[in-house]
């Protein structure tokens, strides 16, 4: 091919020479501060196991929040180009990237604590289904938006609370996570609440699907507030979080013009739930299609 | 354009001494039918780009290799939605709606770029669509930050500067990729081999065979032929392969001491015609996925709206759906 001698194109190197030398900016650091690897938001956080915390249970507890949030974000990016409306993709993208952001930290402060040094991605890549710790709500599949909506207000609103009350605990780094992961998950519980509310007094057909959401995965609420022996030893008993709970999601269900349901709870196996490591029959797809690349280059650097 | 015949004279007279100056036509403005109508096309067909865009990377979504790269790439594919809300935006102060606009991209009278009908079949594929897909994309849409419709031209701002973000990520991608192991190694080679000719076709056809081009220039849309553009992405790219280690797939790639620029080998526009025609790989499924969400989400938008209107009839505005509410989230 033949070309002029002068580059044409050249009125615009200024705008080149701006935007390779533009650093993300203010509302670039904004959205990359959600634990893309350009910030680290715990920078400063005092690492030290405090006294008096068991550094095995802590580094149990760890996963237990970090692979709920590492599945809820895997489920929330199933939904990526498949939203029924832009905004929406925006906003459930934006959810899964929270939630991710929460999940690296927790899985790297679990091996931070738990004296085998592993990453963050050691944990999510390498480990088999049997040692997530994940409850079951967070694992089970998407089926449609109601489905999304219901998952996400159970979930944000009880883990708003538990966040909360964590914000107050001894370890500096569960302490700043949970401190942070609160104004997330406080803006997940509102997304969460506004289309619970569009879609319960939207239509008679939007609400017959928001009714049975809620009731499908109702069963499976009762595993967050159940205490393990793990969080009973480090004091934090989500069991306390039970009523508030219901009486908050009581109030936008009711205001729904939806019922709440009385579904009983999904029984356990042998004792054993998710936080022990048994699970629904869901999460090994799940991890098979998350874990699928990761194994197929041992040892590799993304 | 109800504008009475009689006022049409003077109004053209001042659409052109605007566009003449450099300066910038507004939605307000009068302005030839075919120019809106130009700007249509055009701004519909790129916010279809970013949606449709976001289908052949989503496809590594769940399966990122590292949790850094997962929430990289999650973040990118929010951005490209963002993208498309305001090019959607854009198009609306043109007097069409984005509804209008999908149904238009689902029944296939409206395209997309044809660089998303091609698969992304390894985790490499992500990193070369950021460093050739997203680094050609930037190269024609730096020119359209100075696009003679105000609206379009300060989108393009904004989109810009995130795209060359995603740029340089793409890139560091594949650095490291290319100090990985040798399987990584191959993986970014074969994806350059397999991107490298369709991203010189986003450029369009070749100047001889652009019939809208002259037209768009004039008006200020366009700012530089297809060729100039594609001559200016190669230029970019060689060094940047070189860098990398990894070698494009031309044999007649060879500087030009004369021309200070980089000579190269012809497309095939015969299968670049044919991805247009709508026999590329991927082009029934990346439409049938976009036709899949807005269907499945028709009952959820109808709730919205039965919604919104119960609470305009109650007089209390609660709902914050297409106003701030989302705005606020997806800006955090």
């Amino acid at each position: 091919m033949t070309h002029a001698t002068t580059d044409p194109t050249s009125d615009d190197d200024h705008v080149y020479l701006t935007l390779s030398e533009a650093s993300p900016g203010p509302e670039g650091e904004a959205r990359w501060a959600y634990g893309t690897g350009f910030a680290d938001p715990l920078l400063g956080v005092d690492t030290a196991l405090p006294d008096g915390v068991d550094g095995a249970d802590l580094g149990a507890y760890c996963l237990m929040l970090g692979d709920d949030a590492l599945i809820l974000a895997q489920r929330l990016i199933e939904w990526c180009t498949r939203a029924p409306e832009l905004e929406e993709e925006v906003a459930l993208a934006n959810l899964g990237l929270d939630l991710l952001g929460q999940a690296r930290q927790l899985l790297t402060r679990a091996g931070q604590v738990d004296g085998s040094g592993r990453s963050e991605d050691e944990f999510a890549y390498w480990r088999e289904e049997h040692d997530f710790r994940n409850v079951r709500l967070v694992e089970t599949p998407n089926g449609d938006f109601a489905h999304c909506i219901a998952r996400l207000l159970l979930f944000s609103t009880a883990r708003h609370a538990l966040y909360e009350l964590l914000g107050g605990h001894p370890d500096q780094v569960l302490a700043a996570v949970a401190a942070r992961g609160v104004k997330e998950l406080a803006y997940h519980r509102e997304y969460a609440t506004a289309w619970t509310l569009r879609l319960g007094d939207g239509t008679e057909h939007s609400a017959r699907r928001m009714q049975a959401a809620l009731e499908a995965l109702w069963p499976l609420l009762d595993e967050l507030f159940t205490a393990h022996p793990v969080e009973l030893r480090l004091g934090v008993d989500p069991a306390q979080l039970r009523e508030p709970f219901l009486r908050a999601l009581g109030e936008v269900i009711a205001e729904a013009g939806l019922t709440v349901p009385e579904a009983a709870p999904l029984a356990y196996v042998g004792g054993r739930a998710g936080r022990d490591g048994v699970h629904t029959e869901a999460l090994g797809p799940l991890l098979a299609e998350l874990q699928v690349v990761a194994r197929a280059h041992p040892g590799a650097n993304w | 354009m109800s504008a009475p015949q009689i006022a049409e004279q003077p109004l053209e007279g001042h659409f052109e001494t605007v566009v003449a100056a450099e300066q910038r036509i507004e939605p307000r403005d009068w302005m030839p039918d075919a120019y809106r109508a130009t700007l249509v096309r055009q701004i519909a067909q790129h916010a279809h780009s970013e949606i449709i865009g976001m289908q052949p990377e989503g496809n590594w979504l769940t399966r990122a290799p590292s949790l850094r790269r997962k929430a990289i790439l999650l973040a990118k594919a929010q951005d490209e939605a963002g993208h498309g809300l305001y090019l959607y935006a854009a198009a609306e102060t043109l007097g069409v709606d984005r509804a209008e606009l999908t149904e238009k991209l689902i029944s296939g009278r409206q395209k997309y770029s044809s660089i998303f009908n091609y698969p992304t079949l390894t985790f490499a594929d992500v990193g070369v669509i950021g460093w050739l897909v997203d680094g050609a994309a930037i190269c024609n849409q730096v020119p359209l930050c100075r696009c003679s419709y105000g609206p379009y031209a300060r989108a393009m701002v904004r989109i810009c500067k995130e795209e060359s973000f995603h740029q340089r990520q793409g890139y560091e991608l594949l650095m490291t990729l290319m100090r990985g192991t040798e399987a990584q190694r191959r993986m970014v080679q074969d994806a350059v081999d397999r991107w490298w000719w369709p991203s010189l076709m986003m450029f369009g056809p070749p100047d001889d065979d652009s019939p809208n081009t002259a037209r768009s220039m004039a008006w200020r849309i366009k700012r530089h032929t297809n060729d100039e553009l594609r001559q200016r992405f190669v230029d970019m790219t060689v060094p940047q392969a070189q860098h990398l280690g990894v070698t494009l797939p031309d044999p007649a790639l060879n500087w030009n001491e004369e021309r200070g620029s980089w000579d190269f080998g012809e497309p095939d526009w015969s299968e670049l015609k044919q991805v247009i025609k709508g026999q590329g790989p991927c082009n029934t499924q990346r439409i049938e996925r976009r036709r899949a969400a807005h269907e499945d989400g028709e009952w959820v938008r109808e709730a919205a709206a039965a919604y919104a209107a119960k609470r305009r009839a109650d007089g209390s505005s609660t709902d914050g759906h297409k106003g701030q509410g989302d705005a606020q989230g997806a800006g955090r």
